[in-house]
């Protein structure tokens, strides 16, 4: 009997979740088709990039700086050891633009904003607005959620590039001020060896991909959650987790996809 | 008597549990109808089924002249055009002020110029009584003046038939006096219809021409306010006297008591 009643919850458990796949595929579909109508109203997505990414920026800059401190400091200490400290302007600029700029922001992105969009949407349907916006012939997804979305595409890359540029001011800060490796060096090399297309452009595709990504499974949270204060804060906590191991995977995939070949 | 809505012998549920069962009524035009029973009575429920916000099992809903269990979402949408409704607690847009939750429907659905939606906004407002506050927050207000800008955004299109969910729930004496009253002259000054789902027997009786009550997913009695005060079936007198005692109990059905204290 117990066999039987866990072969039924593997079976209930993978029905739900390939609907619950379904679900989000169906929706993030209906994001795009709504896209083009949501461009002829650029009112409401500068309100939502001034929400989005305007508020995001203190928490990108100081931690993209920081990045770049650390990114000095470890750089510098790695490559003392074979004698190419030089290099340590490239190492820092193509570790921020490959990887850690798109990620990192795009992690911070999911803490900051995508908590709060699901957080706001969740509460608006707490509050019966997105159901009153139904009465009123005015469809919430055109009207609220594809906005945000597009607010958040646009953001996230303009923030990566962002961070992935203060972390290079931070990394330089460490590195040629306190310590002292040799300016030119280290922004020739980092001139030389960074290739707009293989690394500065890829850099970029990942950041937008992430946005659309995390953009998306905060809104789908905050659109489908609980209408009570519990539900808002569940969907709250599995828009982090859920958008943090979709950035992680997601990279890996397009890291194996854009550099391995 | 023209006939503003249609519902003809509709089943709906929610899961197994059936809230509607072979529901039959018509909604007379041009007046303040209360929709009144019990808690989980399927008020609520009827209110979603004429707004299309809840497909029916089975039946028939019509609405101003639109199909809504056949009508597809442009024309649930133009059907929605033609109404107004009021949420229980105003549903107001937290992020806007109240000028322009008033103004939202009117910006969304017309052309009309900036200035000329200013002055249709505060024309809302001040038949509400809000003129005052347009520039305020819905943090900023009470409950009872949440529901009032709600019924300005309501009628912000000159809508032909206005529900109510639960208007005068948590007001006090005198807010409940006042949307009670706008109720009656708003529908007046329009010449629309009103559904008022509610169980406020004193406040609804004054300002309603014709009352339903339904009870156990089926319309229980209806006429004019002194037809139902009239009416000698038991759920009736017990739910317009609040008895405590009557067809609906109190307790919800447990094993006996001894059983539980044993």
């Amino acid at each position: 009997m117990s066999a039987v009643a866990s072969i039924s919850r593997l079976g209930r458990a993978t029905i739900d979740t390939v609907s619950g796949l379904g679900a989000f595929a169906k929706f993030v579909l209906n994001l795009f088709v709504l896209l083009p109508k949501s461009l002829l109203r650029p009112r409401l997505i500068i309100d939502q990039i001034h929400f989005i990414g305007n508020y995001s920026l203190v928490i990108i800059v100081v931690s993209g700086l920081f990045v770049g401190f650390v990114l000095g400091l470890q750089g510098y200490y790695t490559l003392n050891r074979y004698g190419a400290e030089q290099a340590l302007g490239l190492l820092v600029a193509l570790s921020l633009v490959r990887e850690l700029g798109p990620v990192v922001s795009a992690l911070l992105f999911a803490g900051r904003a995508g908590t709060s969009l699901t957080a706001e949407i969740g509460l608006m349907k707490a509050g019966e607005q997105l159901a009153a916006m139904e009465m009123m012939a005015v469809d919430p997804k055109s009207r609220i959620l594809a906005p945000r979305w597009v607010a958040g595409l646009i953001s996230m890359p303009i923030l990566a590039a962002l961070f992935s540029a203060v972390g290079i001011i931070g990394g330089y800060v460490v590195g040629v001020l306190l310590i002292g490796v040799d300016s030119g060096a280290f922004w020739s090399q980092m001139q030389d060896g960074v290739d707009v297309m293989n690394d500065v452009a890829n850099g970029v595709i990942k950041s937008i991909v992430f946005g659309l990504a995390v953009n998306a499974i905060a809104l789908y949270q905050g659109y489908t959650c609980q209408p009570t204060p519990e539900g808002v804060s569940r969907a709250t906590t599995r828009t982090v987790v859920i958008a943090s191991l979709t950035i992680l995977g997601l990279d890996f995939v397009l890291t194996a996809l854009m550099f391995s070949v | 008597m023209g006939v503003v809505a249609q519902i003809k012998n509709v089943d709906f549920a929610y899961g197994e549990r059936f809230i509607l069962k072979d529901f039959s009524v018509n909604i007379p035009k041009g007046k303040v109808v209360s929709v009144m029973g019990g808690s989980g009575s399927g008020k609520t429920t009827l209110l979603r089924l004429m707004c299309g916000q809840h497909p029916v099992s089975r039946g028939e809903v019509s609405v101003l002249g639109q199909n809504i269990v056949k009508a597809t979402t442009p024309e649930l949408y133009a059907f929605r055009k033609r109404i107004g409704v009021l949420f229980q607690f105003g549903a107001l847009f937290t992020d806007l002020s109240v000028f322009d939750n008033v103004a939202f429907p009117l910006r969304e659905h017309s052309n009309l110029s900036e200035a000329t939606i200013r002055d249709l906004v505060l024309l809302k407002l001040h038949a509400v009584g809000l003129r005052g506050a347009a520039n305020l927050f819905p943090a900023e207000i009470s409950g009872g003046m949440s529901r009032r800008v709600a019924l300005a955004r309501a009628i912000a299109l000159d809508p032909e038939l206005i529900f109510y969910d639960e208007p005068f729930a948590g007001l006090d004496p005198i807010s409940l006096g006042i949307t009670a009253t706008l109720i009656k002259t708003l529908n007046d000054a329009l010449g629309a219809t009103s559904i008022v789902i509610t169980h406020d027997i004193h406040e609804s009786f004054q300002i309603s021409d014709h009352v339903i009550v339904i009870a156990n997913g089926s319309v229980l009695a209806e006429g004019t306010p002194a037809e139902i005060s009239a009416n000698q079936d038991p759920f009736v007198q017990q739910f317009i006297h609040g008895k405590p005692e009557g067809p609906v109990r109190f307790h919800y059905p447990a094993k006996d008591l001894k059983e539980d204290f044993a």
